[in-house]
Protein backbone atom coordinates (compact mmCIF):
# COMPACT_ATOMS: atom_id res chain seq x y z
CA UNK A 1 0.00 0.00 0.00
CA UNK A 2 1.36 3.34 -1.00
CA UNK A 3 0.95 6.06 1.55
CA UNK A 4 2.43 9.53 1.53
CA UNK A 5 5.00 10.06 4.25
CA UNK A 6 3.71 10.78 7.73
CA UNK A 7 4.40 14.49 7.43
CA UNK A 8 1.47 14.79 5.06
CA UNK A 9 -0.91 13.45 7.72
CA UNK A 10 -2.18 16.65 9.21
CA UNK A 11 -4.47 17.80 11.97
CA UNK A 12 -6.20 21.16 11.72
CA UNK A 13 -8.57 23.23 13.83
CA UNK A 14 -10.10 24.53 10.61
CA UNK A 15 -9.68 22.68 7.32
CA UNK A 16 -10.70 24.53 4.16
CA UNK A 17 -11.46 22.50 1.04
CA UNK A 18 -11.02 24.67 -2.05
CA UNK A 19 -8.39 27.34 -2.76
CA UNK A 20 -10.44 29.90 -4.66
CA UNK A 21 -11.42 33.37 -3.37
CA UNK A 22 -13.92 32.00 -0.80
CA UNK A 23 -11.40 29.44 0.44
CA UNK A 24 -8.55 31.92 0.72
CA UNK A 25 -10.77 34.40 2.57
CA UNK A 26 -12.03 31.68 4.94
CA UNK A 27 -8.52 30.36 5.61
CA UNK A 28 -6.97 33.78 6.22
CA UNK A 29 -9.76 35.01 8.53
CA UNK A 30 -9.71 31.76 10.57
CA UNK A 31 -5.90 31.76 10.85
CA UNK A 32 -5.87 35.43 11.85
CA UNK A 33 -8.07 34.39 14.81
CA UNK A 34 -5.31 32.04 15.91
CA UNK A 35 -6.69 28.78 14.54
CA UNK A 36 -4.43 26.17 12.99
CA UNK A 37 -5.66 26.21 9.40
CA UNK A 38 -5.07 24.05 6.35
CA UNK A 39 -6.28 24.79 2.82
CA UNK A 40 -6.50 22.04 0.21
CA UNK A 41 -6.83 22.44 -3.54
CA UNK A 42 -6.79 20.05 -6.47
CA UNK A 43 -4.94 22.59 -8.63
CA UNK A 44 -1.21 23.16 -8.43
CA UNK A 45 -1.62 26.60 -6.87
CA UNK A 46 -4.16 28.63 -4.93
CA UNK A 47 -6.43 31.21 -6.57
CA UNK A 48 -9.19 29.01 -7.93
CA UNK A 49 -10.36 29.35 -11.50
CA UNK A 50 -10.96 33.10 -11.39
CA UNK A 51 -7.60 34.13 -9.92
CA UNK A 52 -5.61 31.41 -11.68
CA UNK A 53 -2.27 32.72 -12.79
CA UNK A 54 -2.83 36.37 -11.87
CA UNK A 55 0.21 38.28 -13.14
CA UNK A 56 2.73 38.85 -10.37
CA UNK A 57 3.67 42.33 -11.58
CA UNK A 58 3.61 43.93 -8.16
CA UNK A 59 0.19 45.47 -8.75
CA UNK A 60 -2.09 45.14 -5.72
CA UNK A 61 -5.24 43.23 -6.60
CA UNK A 62 -7.81 41.38 -4.48
CA UNK A 63 -5.99 38.20 -5.50
CA UNK A 64 -2.57 39.41 -4.33
CA UNK A 65 -3.97 40.91 -1.12
CA UNK A 66 -5.69 37.67 -0.11
CA UNK A 67 -2.69 35.56 -1.14
CA UNK A 68 -0.56 37.74 1.13
CA UNK A 69 -3.00 37.35 4.05
CA UNK A 70 -3.02 33.57 3.58
CA UNK A 71 0.80 33.53 3.65
CA UNK A 72 1.18 35.97 6.53
CA UNK A 73 -1.33 34.19 8.77
CA UNK A 74 0.55 30.90 8.61
CA UNK A 75 -2.04 28.86 6.71
CA UNK A 76 -0.74 25.48 5.56
CA UNK A 77 -1.46 25.25 1.82
CA UNK A 78 -1.75 21.75 0.37
CA UNK A 79 -2.02 22.04 -3.42
CA UNK A 80 -2.35 19.26 -6.00
CA UNK A 81 -4.35 17.31 -3.43
CA UNK A 82 -7.88 16.09 -4.02
CA UNK A 83 -10.35 15.07 -1.29
CA UNK A 84 -12.15 11.88 -2.29
CA UNK A 85 -13.90 10.53 0.79
CA UNK A 86 -14.75 10.98 4.48
CA UNK A 87 -14.02 7.63 6.12
CA UNK A 88 -15.28 8.86 9.49
CA UNK A 89 -16.52 12.10 10.99
CA UNK A 90 -13.64 14.56 11.30
CA UNK A 91 -11.34 12.73 8.88
CA UNK A 92 -10.97 13.22 5.13
CA UNK A 93 -9.08 11.01 2.71
CA UNK A 94 -7.18 12.87 -0.02
CA UNK A 95 -5.10 11.77 -2.98
CA UNK A 96 -2.37 13.24 -5.16
CA UNK A 97 -0.11 11.90 -7.91
CA UNK A 98 2.14 10.20 -5.33
CA UNK A 99 -0.39 8.53 -3.04
CA UNK A 100 -2.99 9.31 -0.41
CA UNK A 101 -3.19 10.81 3.06
CA UNK A 102 -5.63 11.55 5.87
CA UNK A 103 -6.54 15.04 7.01
CA UNK A 104 -8.28 15.52 10.35
CA UNK A 105 -10.26 18.56 11.40
CA UNK A 106 -12.32 20.11 14.17
CA UNK A 107 -14.21 22.42 11.78
CA UNK A 108 -14.54 21.99 8.05
CA UNK A 109 -15.18 24.74 5.47
CA UNK A 110 -16.32 23.48 2.07
CA UNK A 111 -15.58 25.99 -0.67
CA UNK A 112 -15.62 23.73 -3.70
CA UNK A 113 -16.53 26.40 -6.26
CA UNK A 114 -18.41 25.93 -9.47
CA UNK A 115 -17.91 24.48 -12.92
CA UNK A 116 -19.22 25.55 -16.30
CA UNK A 117 -22.47 24.13 -17.57
CA UNK A 118 -21.95 22.44 -20.92
CA UNK A 119 -24.81 21.72 -23.29
CA UNK A 120 -24.47 19.18 -26.11
CA UNK A 121 -24.84 20.17 -29.79
CA UNK A 122 -23.60 18.38 -32.92
CA UNK A 123 -19.79 18.48 -33.04
CA UNK A 124 -19.26 19.61 -29.44
CA UNK A 125 -16.91 16.67 -28.77
CA UNK A 126 -14.40 17.88 -31.41
CA UNK A 127 -10.97 18.83 -30.02
CA UNK A 128 -10.61 22.64 -29.64
CA UNK A 129 -14.24 23.01 -28.59
CA UNK A 130 -13.67 24.05 -24.98
CA UNK A 131 -15.41 25.73 -22.11
CA UNK A 132 -15.17 29.53 -22.03
CA UNK A 133 -13.41 29.39 -18.67
CA UNK A 134 -11.75 26.22 -19.97
CA UNK A 135 -10.02 27.97 -22.86
CA UNK A 136 -9.05 30.87 -20.61
CA UNK A 137 -7.48 28.42 -18.17
CA UNK A 138 -5.56 26.81 -21.03
CA UNK A 139 -4.23 30.20 -22.16
CA UNK A 140 -3.20 30.97 -18.57
CA UNK A 141 -1.37 27.63 -18.61
CA UNK A 142 0.66 28.52 -21.67
CA UNK A 143 -1.55 28.06 -24.76
CA UNK A 144 -0.56 30.73 -27.34
CA UNK A 145 -3.73 32.39 -28.63
CA UNK A 146 -2.32 35.31 -30.65
CA UNK A 147 -3.83 35.42 -34.13
CA UNK A 148 -6.24 32.57 -33.41
CA UNK A 149 -9.92 32.96 -34.25
CA UNK A 150 -12.09 32.17 -31.23
CA UNK A 151 -15.89 32.09 -31.29
CA UNK A 152 -17.19 32.79 -27.76
CA UNK A 153 -20.67 31.40 -27.08
CA UNK A 154 -23.10 30.36 -24.38
CA UNK A 155 -24.44 32.54 -21.61
CA UNK A 156 -23.40 34.51 -18.55
CA UNK A 157 -21.04 37.32 -17.60
CA UNK A 158 -18.07 34.97 -17.91
CA UNK A 159 -18.33 35.14 -21.72
CA UNK A 160 -17.42 38.84 -21.79
CA UNK A 161 -14.59 38.44 -19.29
CA UNK A 162 -13.15 35.54 -21.28
CA UNK A 163 -13.52 37.34 -24.61
CA UNK A 164 -11.75 40.41 -23.21
CA UNK A 165 -8.95 38.26 -21.80
CA UNK A 166 -8.45 36.35 -25.04
CA UNK A 167 -8.46 39.54 -27.09
CA UNK A 168 -5.92 41.15 -24.81
CA UNK A 169 -3.71 38.16 -25.55
CA UNK A 170 -4.03 38.63 -29.30
CA UNK A 171 -6.99 36.43 -30.22
CA UNK A 172 -9.42 37.49 -32.92
CA UNK A 173 -13.05 37.19 -31.75
CA UNK A 174 -15.37 36.92 -34.78
CA UNK A 175 -18.45 37.03 -32.53
CA UNK A 176 -19.71 36.63 -28.97
CA UNK A 177 -23.01 34.67 -28.98
CA UNK A 178 -25.14 35.25 -25.87
CA UNK A 179 -28.33 33.20 -25.70
CA UNK A 180 -30.08 35.66 -23.37
CA UNK A 181 -32.45 38.16 -24.97
CA UNK A 182 -31.63 41.85 -25.42
CA UNK A 183 -34.59 42.57 -23.19
CA UNK A 184 -33.16 40.58 -20.27
CA UNK A 185 -29.69 41.99 -20.88
CA UNK A 186 -31.06 45.54 -20.88
CA UNK A 187 -32.82 44.83 -17.57
CA UNK A 188 -29.56 43.46 -16.20
CA UNK A 189 -27.69 46.59 -17.31
CA UNK A 190 -30.23 48.89 -15.66
CA UNK A 191 -30.26 46.89 -12.44
CA UNK A 192 -26.47 47.18 -12.25
CA UNK A 193 -26.86 50.76 -11.02
CA UNK A 194 -27.22 49.24 -7.56
CA UNK A 195 -23.67 47.93 -7.82
CA UNK A 196 -21.38 50.75 -8.97
CA UNK A 197 -18.35 48.46 -8.82
CA UNK A 198 -19.94 46.17 -11.35
CA UNK A 199 -20.66 49.09 -13.68
CA UNK A 200 -16.99 50.02 -13.59
CA UNK A 201 -16.01 46.45 -14.43
CA UNK A 202 -18.60 46.47 -17.20
CA UNK A 203 -17.24 49.68 -18.69
CA UNK A 204 -13.70 48.31 -18.62
CA UNK A 205 -14.92 45.19 -20.40
CA UNK A 206 -16.73 47.30 -22.96
CA UNK A 207 -13.55 49.24 -23.69
CA UNK A 208 -11.52 46.03 -23.99
CA UNK A 209 -14.10 44.55 -26.33
CA UNK A 210 -14.56 47.61 -28.58
CA UNK A 211 -15.20 46.43 -32.12
CA UNK A 212 -16.01 42.84 -31.18
CA UNK A 213 -19.45 41.83 -32.53
CA UNK A 214 -21.83 40.89 -29.71
CA UNK A 215 -24.99 38.97 -30.58
CA UNK A 216 -27.83 38.43 -28.11
CA UNK A 217 -30.52 35.81 -28.88
CA UNK A 218 -27.66 33.83 -30.40
CA UNK A 219 -26.29 30.35 -29.72
CA UNK A 220 -24.15 27.58 -31.23
CA UNK A 221 -25.93 25.12 -33.56
CA UNK A 222 -23.08 22.86 -34.66
CA UNK A 223 -19.30 22.53 -34.75
CA UNK A 224 -17.57 21.21 -37.86
CA UNK A 225 -14.11 19.84 -38.52
CA UNK A 226 -12.24 16.68 -39.47
CA UNK A 227 -9.82 15.98 -36.60
CA UNK A 228 -10.26 19.30 -34.79
CA UNK A 229 -12.64 22.27 -34.96
CA UNK A 230 -12.62 24.18 -38.28
CA UNK A 231 -15.86 26.16 -38.21
CA UNK A 232 -18.99 26.90 -36.19
CA UNK A 233 -22.58 27.25 -37.24
CA UNK A 234 -24.41 29.68 -35.00
CA UNK A 235 -27.99 30.83 -34.76
CA UNK A 236 -28.12 34.60 -35.01
CA UNK A 237 -31.32 36.63 -35.37
CA UNK A 238 -33.16 33.47 -36.34
CA UNK A 239 -30.71 32.56 -39.13
CA UNK A 240 -27.92 29.99 -39.30
CA UNK A 241 -24.50 31.49 -39.96
CA UNK A 242 -21.20 29.70 -40.61
CA UNK A 243 -18.00 31.10 -39.08
CA UNK A 244 -14.51 29.63 -39.66
CA UNK A 245 -12.57 29.46 -36.39
CA UNK A 246 -9.73 27.74 -34.52
CA UNK A 247 -11.41 27.45 -31.12
CA UNK A 248 -14.86 27.62 -29.61
CA UNK A 249 -15.02 28.94 -26.04
CA UNK A 250 -18.46 27.86 -24.90
CA UNK A 251 -20.12 27.70 -21.51
CA UNK A 252 -23.70 28.13 -20.29
CA UNK A 253 -23.15 29.90 -16.98
CA UNK A 254 -22.06 27.94 -13.90
CA UNK A 255 -23.12 24.96 -11.82
CA UNK A 256 -22.23 24.69 -8.10
CA UNK A 257 -19.87 21.84 -7.17
CA UNK A 258 -21.94 20.14 -4.48
CA UNK A 259 -20.61 16.58 -4.70
CA UNK A 260 -18.42 16.72 -1.58
CA UNK A 261 -20.98 18.59 0.58
CA UNK A 262 -23.61 16.05 -0.57
CA UNK A 263 -21.37 13.13 0.29
CA UNK A 264 -20.93 14.55 3.79
CA UNK A 265 -24.69 14.75 4.19
CA UNK A 266 -25.20 18.52 3.88
CA UNK A 267 -28.76 19.41 2.86
CA UNK A 268 -29.08 20.60 -0.73
CA UNK A 269 -32.02 22.37 -2.37
CA UNK A 270 -32.33 23.53 -5.98
CA UNK A 271 -28.79 22.41 -6.63
CA UNK A 272 -27.29 24.58 -3.86
CA UNK A 273 -25.95 23.74 -0.39
CA UNK A 274 -28.24 25.10 2.34
CA UNK A 275 -26.55 27.34 4.93
CA UNK A 276 -27.61 29.64 7.77
CA UNK A 277 -26.46 33.21 8.45
CA UNK A 278 -23.04 32.00 9.56
CA UNK A 279 -22.56 29.65 6.58
CA UNK A 280 -23.27 26.60 8.74
CA UNK A 281 -24.59 23.61 6.80
CA UNK A 282 -27.04 21.12 8.28
CA UNK A 283 -24.09 18.95 9.35
CA UNK A 284 -22.49 19.98 12.68
CA UNK A 285 -19.00 21.55 12.35
CA UNK A 286 -19.29 21.77 8.57
CA UNK A 287 -19.52 25.18 6.87
CA UNK A 288 -20.01 26.02 3.20
CA UNK A 289 -19.35 29.26 1.31
CA UNK A 290 -19.08 30.69 -2.19
CA UNK A 291 -20.54 29.21 -5.35
CA UNK A 292 -21.78 25.89 -3.83
CA UNK A 293 -24.39 27.89 -1.89
CA UNK A 294 -25.54 29.63 -5.10
CA UNK A 295 -23.75 31.23 -8.06
CA UNK A 296 -22.96 34.79 -7.02
CA UNK A 297 -19.49 35.71 -8.25
CA UNK A 298 -16.25 36.70 -6.59
CA UNK A 299 -17.51 39.53 -4.33
CA UNK A 300 -20.14 37.31 -2.70
CA UNK A 301 -17.63 34.48 -2.42
CA UNK A 302 -15.17 36.70 -0.55
CA UNK A 303 -17.86 37.84 1.88
CA UNK A 304 -19.21 34.33 2.51
CA UNK A 305 -15.71 32.92 2.82
CA UNK A 306 -14.82 35.46 5.49
CA UNK A 307 -18.02 34.76 7.43
CA UNK A 308 -17.38 31.01 7.28
CA UNK A 309 -13.74 31.41 8.35
CA UNK A 310 -14.61 33.62 11.31
CA UNK A 311 -17.51 31.41 12.40
CA UNK A 312 -15.43 28.23 12.06
CA UNK A 313 -12.72 29.79 14.23
CA UNK A 314 -15.32 30.62 16.92
CA UNK A 315 -15.41 34.35 16.16
CA UNK A 316 -18.90 34.55 14.65
CA UNK A 317 -19.59 37.87 16.35
CA UNK A 318 -16.91 39.54 14.21
CA UNK A 319 -18.78 38.35 11.12
CA UNK A 320 -21.84 40.50 11.95
CA UNK A 321 -20.60 43.43 9.89
CA UNK A 322 -20.36 41.24 6.81
CA UNK A 323 -23.97 40.08 6.93
CA UNK A 324 -25.34 43.29 5.36
CA UNK A 325 -22.77 43.16 2.60
CA UNK A 326 -23.81 39.62 1.90
CA UNK A 327 -27.49 40.55 1.62
CA UNK A 328 -26.63 43.10 -1.05
CA UNK A 329 -24.42 40.69 -2.96
CA UNK A 330 -27.11 38.01 -2.82
CA UNK A 331 -29.48 40.29 -4.70
CA UNK A 332 -26.93 40.43 -7.50
CA UNK A 333 -26.75 36.63 -7.51
CA UNK A 334 -30.51 36.39 -8.01
CA UNK A 335 -30.29 38.88 -10.87
CA UNK A 336 -27.65 36.68 -12.54
CA UNK A 337 -29.88 33.62 -12.25
CA UNK A 338 -32.79 35.46 -13.82
CA UNK A 339 -30.92 37.16 -16.65
CA UNK A 340 -28.97 34.13 -17.80
CA UNK A 341 -31.65 31.43 -17.44
CA UNK A 342 -31.53 29.03 -20.35
CA UNK A 343 -33.99 29.42 -23.23
CA UNK A 344 -35.98 26.32 -24.21
CA UNK A 345 -34.67 26.33 -27.82
CA UNK A 346 -31.37 25.00 -26.45
CA UNK A 347 -33.11 21.73 -25.60
CA UNK A 348 -33.42 20.94 -29.30
CA UNK A 349 -29.72 21.45 -30.13
CA UNK A 350 -28.58 17.80 -29.98
CA UNK A 351 -29.22 15.56 -32.98
CA UNK A 352 -29.99 11.89 -32.37
CA UNK A 353 -26.28 10.98 -32.79
CA UNK A 354 -24.91 13.78 -30.58
CA UNK A 355 -23.00 12.35 -27.61
CA UNK A 356 -24.46 13.64 -24.36
CA UNK A 357 -22.27 11.60 -22.01
CA UNK A 358 -18.73 12.13 -23.27
CA UNK A 359 -17.10 9.64 -20.90
CA UNK A 360 -19.17 6.66 -22.04
CA UNK A 361 -20.22 7.95 -25.51
CA UNK A 362 -23.95 7.78 -24.86
CA UNK A 363 -25.93 9.51 -27.60
CA UNK A 364 -29.02 11.67 -27.30
CA UNK A 365 -31.21 9.04 -29.01
CA UNK A 366 -30.16 6.41 -26.48
CA UNK A 367 -31.08 8.68 -23.58
CA UNK A 368 -34.46 9.52 -25.11
CA UNK A 369 -35.55 5.95 -24.39
CA UNK A 370 -35.30 6.49 -20.63
CA UNK A 371 -37.40 8.34 -18.13
CA UNK A 372 -34.97 9.14 -15.30
CA UNK A 373 -31.31 9.74 -14.52
CA UNK A 374 -31.16 6.46 -12.63
CA UNK A 375 -32.74 4.43 -15.45
CA UNK A 376 -30.41 6.06 -17.98
CA UNK A 377 -27.40 5.26 -15.79
CA UNK A 378 -28.37 1.63 -15.34
CA UNK A 379 -29.15 1.00 -19.01
CA UNK A 380 -26.67 3.20 -20.88
CA UNK A 381 -23.84 3.93 -18.39
CA UNK A 382 -24.60 7.65 -18.82
CA UNK A 383 -22.87 9.50 -15.98
CA UNK A 384 -20.88 6.48 -14.85
CA UNK A 385 -17.55 7.40 -16.46
CA UNK A 386 -14.63 9.20 -14.82
CA UNK A 387 -16.37 12.60 -14.52
CA UNK A 388 -19.18 10.86 -12.63
CA UNK A 389 -21.87 12.93 -14.28
CA UNK A 390 -20.28 16.32 -13.62
CA UNK A 391 -20.69 17.23 -17.31
CA UNK A 392 -23.73 15.21 -18.46
CA UNK A 393 -25.62 15.55 -15.15
CA UNK A 394 -26.36 19.28 -15.48
CA UNK A 395 -26.93 18.79 -19.23
CA UNK A 396 -29.55 16.05 -18.76
CA UNK A 397 -31.11 18.04 -15.93
CA UNK A 398 -31.76 20.79 -18.46
CA UNK A 399 -32.57 18.56 -21.47
CA UNK A 400 -34.84 16.03 -19.76
CA UNK A 401 -35.50 17.61 -16.33
CA UNK A 402 -33.80 14.63 -14.69
CA UNK A 403 -32.62 14.97 -11.11
CA UNK A 404 -29.30 13.44 -10.13
CA UNK A 405 -29.50 10.91 -7.31
CA UNK A 406 -27.16 9.91 -4.54
CA UNK A 407 -23.49 10.83 -4.42
CA UNK A 408 -21.30 7.91 -3.51
CA UNK A 409 -17.73 7.72 -2.35
CA UNK A 410 -15.21 8.27 -3.75
CA UNK A 411 -16.33 11.64 -5.16
CA UNK A 412 -13.57 11.40 -7.78
CA UNK A 413 -12.02 8.31 -9.41
CA UNK A 414 -9.12 7.11 -7.23
CA UNK A 415 -6.17 4.78 -7.46
CA UNK A 416 -6.51 1.18 -6.30
CA UNK A 417 -4.25 1.88 -3.27
CA UNK A 418 -6.58 4.66 -2.13
CA UNK A 419 -9.61 2.44 -2.70
CA UNK A 420 -7.99 -0.24 -0.58
CA UNK A 421 -7.48 2.28 2.23
CA UNK A 422 -11.13 3.27 1.89
CA UNK A 423 -12.40 -0.30 1.80
CA UNK A 424 -11.43 -1.03 5.37
CA UNK A 425 -13.55 1.88 6.61
CA UNK A 426 -16.15 2.24 3.90
CA UNK A 427 -19.66 2.45 5.21
CA UNK A 428 -22.84 3.26 3.34
CA UNK A 429 -22.90 7.03 3.62
CA UNK A 430 -25.16 8.18 0.83
CA UNK A 431 -27.16 11.31 0.72
CA UNK A 432 -29.92 12.20 -1.64
CA UNK A 433 -29.52 15.33 -3.68
CA UNK A 434 -32.98 16.81 -3.65
CA UNK A 435 -34.59 19.56 -5.64
CA UNK A 436 -33.09 20.62 -8.94
CA UNK A 437 -34.15 23.10 -11.56
CA UNK B 1 12.14 32.34 -15.22
CA UNK B 2 11.63 31.79 -18.95
CA UNK B 3 13.39 28.46 -19.06
CA UNK B 4 12.16 25.82 -21.43
CA UNK B 5 11.47 22.13 -21.00
CA UNK B 6 11.25 19.35 -23.55
CA UNK B 7 8.61 16.64 -23.30
CA UNK B 8 7.88 13.87 -25.79
CA UNK B 9 4.32 13.66 -27.09
CA UNK B 10 3.56 10.37 -28.87
CA UNK B 11 7.30 10.02 -29.46
CA UNK B 12 7.98 13.49 -30.89
CA UNK B 13 9.89 16.09 -28.84
CA UNK B 14 7.99 19.30 -27.96
CA UNK B 15 9.70 22.32 -26.44
CA UNK B 16 7.49 24.49 -24.19
CA UNK B 17 8.12 27.25 -21.64
CA UNK B 18 8.23 25.95 -18.06
CA UNK B 19 4.85 26.39 -16.38
CA UNK B 20 3.03 24.92 -19.37
CA UNK B 21 0.56 22.11 -18.68
CA UNK B 22 0.62 18.81 -20.56
CA UNK B 23 -2.87 19.61 -21.91
CA UNK B 24 -1.47 22.72 -23.59
CA UNK B 25 1.43 20.73 -25.06
CA UNK B 26 -1.06 18.25 -26.56
CA UNK B 27 -3.14 21.02 -28.17
CA UNK B 28 0.02 22.77 -29.43
CA UNK B 29 1.10 19.72 -31.42
CA UNK B 30 -2.46 18.89 -32.50
CA UNK B 31 -2.54 15.49 -30.83
CA UNK B 32 -5.73 14.23 -29.17
CA UNK B 33 -5.45 13.57 -25.44
CA UNK B 34 -7.49 10.41 -25.64
CA UNK B 35 -9.59 8.27 -27.93
CA UNK B 36 -13.18 7.89 -26.75
CA UNK B 37 -15.08 4.64 -26.20
CA UNK B 38 -16.39 4.82 -29.77
CA UNK B 39 -13.06 5.94 -31.25
CA UNK B 40 -13.44 9.74 -31.44
CA UNK B 41 -10.41 11.98 -30.82
CA UNK B 42 -10.90 14.12 -27.70
CA UNK B 43 -9.10 17.10 -26.23
CA UNK B 44 -9.41 19.31 -23.13
CA UNK B 45 -12.88 20.69 -22.36
CA UNK B 46 -13.14 22.18 -18.87
CA UNK B 47 -9.46 23.05 -18.29
CA UNK B 48 -9.92 22.65 -14.54
CA UNK B 49 -9.78 18.95 -13.79
CA UNK B 50 -13.43 17.93 -13.65
CA UNK B 51 -14.35 16.62 -17.11
CA UNK B 52 -11.56 14.02 -17.52
CA UNK B 53 -11.56 14.54 -21.30
CA UNK B 54 -7.85 15.45 -21.25
CA UNK B 55 -6.70 12.12 -19.79
CA UNK B 56 -3.31 11.01 -21.11
CA UNK B 57 -0.65 8.45 -20.25
CA UNK B 58 2.33 10.10 -18.51
CA UNK B 59 5.45 8.00 -18.02
CA UNK B 60 3.38 4.84 -18.37
CA UNK B 61 0.73 5.95 -15.83
CA UNK B 62 -2.72 6.05 -17.46
CA UNK B 63 -5.69 8.33 -16.65
CA UNK B 64 -3.62 11.42 -15.78
CA UNK B 65 -5.60 14.65 -16.21
CA UNK B 66 -3.20 16.59 -18.41
CA UNK B 67 -4.68 20.00 -17.51
CA UNK B 68 -3.57 19.48 -13.89
CA UNK B 69 0.03 18.42 -14.62
CA UNK B 70 2.89 20.75 -15.53
CA UNK B 71 5.41 19.69 -18.20
CA UNK B 72 8.69 18.47 -16.73
CA UNK B 73 11.91 17.87 -18.61
CA UNK B 74 11.93 14.43 -20.25
CA UNK B 75 8.30 13.48 -19.59
CA UNK B 76 6.92 10.85 -21.96
CA UNK B 77 3.28 11.54 -22.82
CA UNK B 78 1.04 9.45 -25.04
CA UNK B 79 -2.56 9.67 -26.20
CA UNK B 80 -4.75 7.45 -24.05
CA UNK B 81 -6.40 4.72 -26.16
Amino acid sequence: MKQMNKEVQRRFDVLVIGGGPAGMAAAARAAECGARVGIVDDNFRLGGQIWRGEPDDGQKTDASRWAERVRASGVTALCGLRVVHQPESGVLLAENLDGFCELTYEKLVLVTGARERFLPFPGWTLPNVMGAGGLQAMVKCGLPIRGKRVVVAGTGPLLLAVAAYLRKHGAEIPVICEQASWRDLAGFGLALFRWPGKILQGLQLKRNLAGVPFAANSWPLAAQGRQTLESMTISHAGKAENIPCDYLACGFHLVPNIELPSLLGCAVANGCVQVDDFQRTTVPHVFCAGEPTGIGGVELSLIEGQIAGLAAAGHASEAQALLDERRKALRFARLLDHTFRLRSELRSLPSSETMVCRCEDVSYSHLLQHSSWRAAKLHTRCGMGPCQGRVCGPATQFLFKWNPDSVRPPVFPVRVETLAAMASQLQPQHSEVTGGQ
Amino acid sequence: MHSQVTVRVNGAPVVVPSGTTIAVAMVLVGQPCRTSVSGEPRGPLCGMGICFECRVVIGGIPHCRSCQVLCEQGMEVTTEK
